[in-house]
């Protein structure tokens, strides 16, 4: 039986597992991809842990998480909650909200900065003209991260709405009609029944929000490369640049493995809520 | 008070700001990819004044729609087969636990689901450098095959889990042997199960970003959307053609979305919650 298991693993193990653990080995090393590999010990370490620009980046993926495990959740929650109390038009809306998430990350990028932020020929340059004062939130660096989080959010939360909604339904129906009989309004509904009846759903897509959130690259990526002066940097487009424009192999696997280590804490609560979810 | 009639009426405008939300950005990219670029700066919420179709014409031939599309699609196929056809036996094996460490393995796969690219790019990016694998639409549809059949198979293996266990008894109590039974009993069964799988690597992959623009750079094997990423120089931009070019590529997920939307919705939503 191990046959019908063995392509799919030993595909995997030879392109994440094995090159995972290089990247364990690397950041302990000098390496600029051509040349053989030195053994430094910690010095990459250090040099990371000297860099400004680490921090800032860090700093921003905290920032990060913190946006994404209470908006686009709230949003979510919200139009989920709605959905389950209408009876015509949930499968249009769902459709609707479920869209963003098919377009590919390039394109978004490019629609939000032409056609949204851009000063000259985007809205937000057609209001400042009305004399609404917009400007472009990622041309500065106390916004262009914010800028581009709204983006992913536009991206993200219809996929919430879909997935808390698919949760919702499985609430007993008996118990969101007691609470409307004793005259519970839609917030009062959400806390008291809703939220705690799809608790496991939330937690896990929290795990999942915390893990993506480390994750994050392409939106940054495309729309700033982690500018202007390093404002949106967040550590994937560190290791990114460490790697690819300084050849630093060394320094971009050690940023690399400060994304696993996040990473890997919030994969053992999801594999752990996972397997306790598939137990009940 | 739920249920009365302003409280629905509500509950509809508030969706319906979601929709718009959803929607803007879109609808924009669609108005704009008609118009001429002194029409954009005007006003990018206009109606085009007239249909333009200039900007399509540009945006094919500098983007190299026809052909990078075309390798888009190469590398999408290429994925997909390669996800199902090691994807369903693992998914098999796992569901039906017929090796001991399926436990271990299901961990393992589910780990690497979320494993940051950051964590193998580099090695796996000079090593295939060396193999002189740079540039090349299999190896890099290997690599998309690592990445994503994870996903692929513990969604599969939901579908597997699903299937009453006296049929494969049966089919066995009739002579077929191990093959058999999975590729003629438990394969036809889970198509619906495959054809979400399908859909949704095919999605990512043709949406992918980072592993394409870093695997894919020449310009024979460049994806679309890494191709239409170039379009736009950050202060000179032909907004016009970008918006068209993105028309282009993204049209046909569009269409795939809306013809078979039940299985991305529940495909997606079912691989990251049920696992």
């Amino acid at each position: 039986m191990w046959l019908f298991a063995l392509p799919a693993l030993a595909i995997n193990v030879a392109l994440i597992l094995i090159p995972a653990l290089l990247t364990v080995a690397l950041a302990f090393c000098t390496w600029d991809g051509f040349s053989a590999p030195v053994f430094v010990g910690f010095a990459n370490f250090q040099a990371m842990f000297a860099d400004r620009v680490f921090w800032i980046a860090l700093g921003n993926n905290l920032k990060w998480t913190l946006i994404f495990l209470t908006v686009p959740i709230a949003i979510g929650l919200v139009a989920a909650t709605l959905l389950l109390t209408i009876k015509r038009g949930r499968t249009f809306f769902q459709i609707v909200y479920f869209i963003p998430v098919v377009v590919a990350t390039a394109i978004t990028a490019r629609v939000w900065q032409g056609m949204i932020y851009n000063p000259n020929t985007g809205v937000f340059g057609l209001l400042a003209r009305f004399g609404i004062e917009l400007s472009d939130p990622l041309a500065a660096t106390h916004s262009a991260l914010y800028g581009i989080a709204v983006v992913d959010l536009w991206h993200w939360w219809g996929f919430l709405a879909v997935i808390f909604l698919a949760a919702l339904r499985q609430v007993p129906e008996e118990m969101v009609e007691a609470a409307r009989l004793d005259g519970a309004g839609f917030f009062a509904l959400m806390r008291d029944i809703l939220i705690p009846a799809i608790a496991p759903t939330i937690k896990l897509m929290m795990v999942m929000t915390v893990i993506w959130s480390f994750l994050v690259f392409d939106f940054v990526y495309i729309l700033t490369q982690g500018g202007p002066a390093y404002s949106s940097e967040v550590l994937s487009t560190l290791a990114y640049r460490n790697a690819f424009f300084e050849f630093d192999l060394g320094r971009a696997a050690a940023v690399a493995l400060v994304i696993a280590l996040f990473g890997l804490t919030a994969t053992f609560a999801y594999v752990r809520l996972q397997t306790r979810e598939r137990v009940n | 008070m739920l249920g009365t009639r302003r409280s629905r009426a509500i509950s509809y405008i508030v969706l319906a700001l979601g929709a718009l939300f959803a929607l803007g950005p879109l609808l924009l990219m669609l108005l704009n990819a008609f118009k001429t670029t002194p029409e954009i700066i005007l006003s990018p919420l206009s109606w085009p004044t007239e249909l333009n179709w200039s900007n399509f014409v540009r945006a094919w031939t500098d983007a190299r729609l026809g052909e990078t599309m075309l390798n888009s699609a190469k590398v999408t196929v290429m994925t997909i087969i390669l996800v199902l056809t090691t994807g369903a036996g693992a998914a098999y094996v796992l569901a039906r636990q017929k090796i001991k460490p399926w436990k271990a393995v299901s961990a393992y796969f589910l780990a690497t689901t979320t494993a940051p690219i950051q964590l193998f790019l580099f090695p796996l990016y000079f090593g295939f450098a060396r193999l002189g694998l740079i540039n090349n639409p299999v190896a890099v549809s290997f690599v998309y095959c690592a990445m994503f059949s994870p996903f692929a198979i513990m969604l599969l293996r939901t579908y597997f889990i699903a299937i009453p266990k006296e049929l494969e008894e049966a089919a066995n109590l009739d002579g077929a042997n191990a093959w058999q039974v999975f590729s003629k009993v438990m394969l036809p069964i889970v198509s619906p199960g495959l054809l979400t799988v399908a859909l949704i690597i095919g999605l990512y992959c043709w949406n992918e970003f980072l592993i394409a623009s870093t695997f894919l750079q020449s310009k024979n094997e460049m994806t679309a959307v890494v191709s239409f990423t170039l379009l736009s120089g950050k202060y000179t931009s032909d907004w016009g053609q970008i918006m068209a070019a993105a028309m282009i590529i993204v049209l046909p997920i569009l269409m795939l979305f809306l013809l078979l939307q039940r299985h991305f919705i529940d495909g997606m939503a079912g691989g990251s919650t049920k696992g």
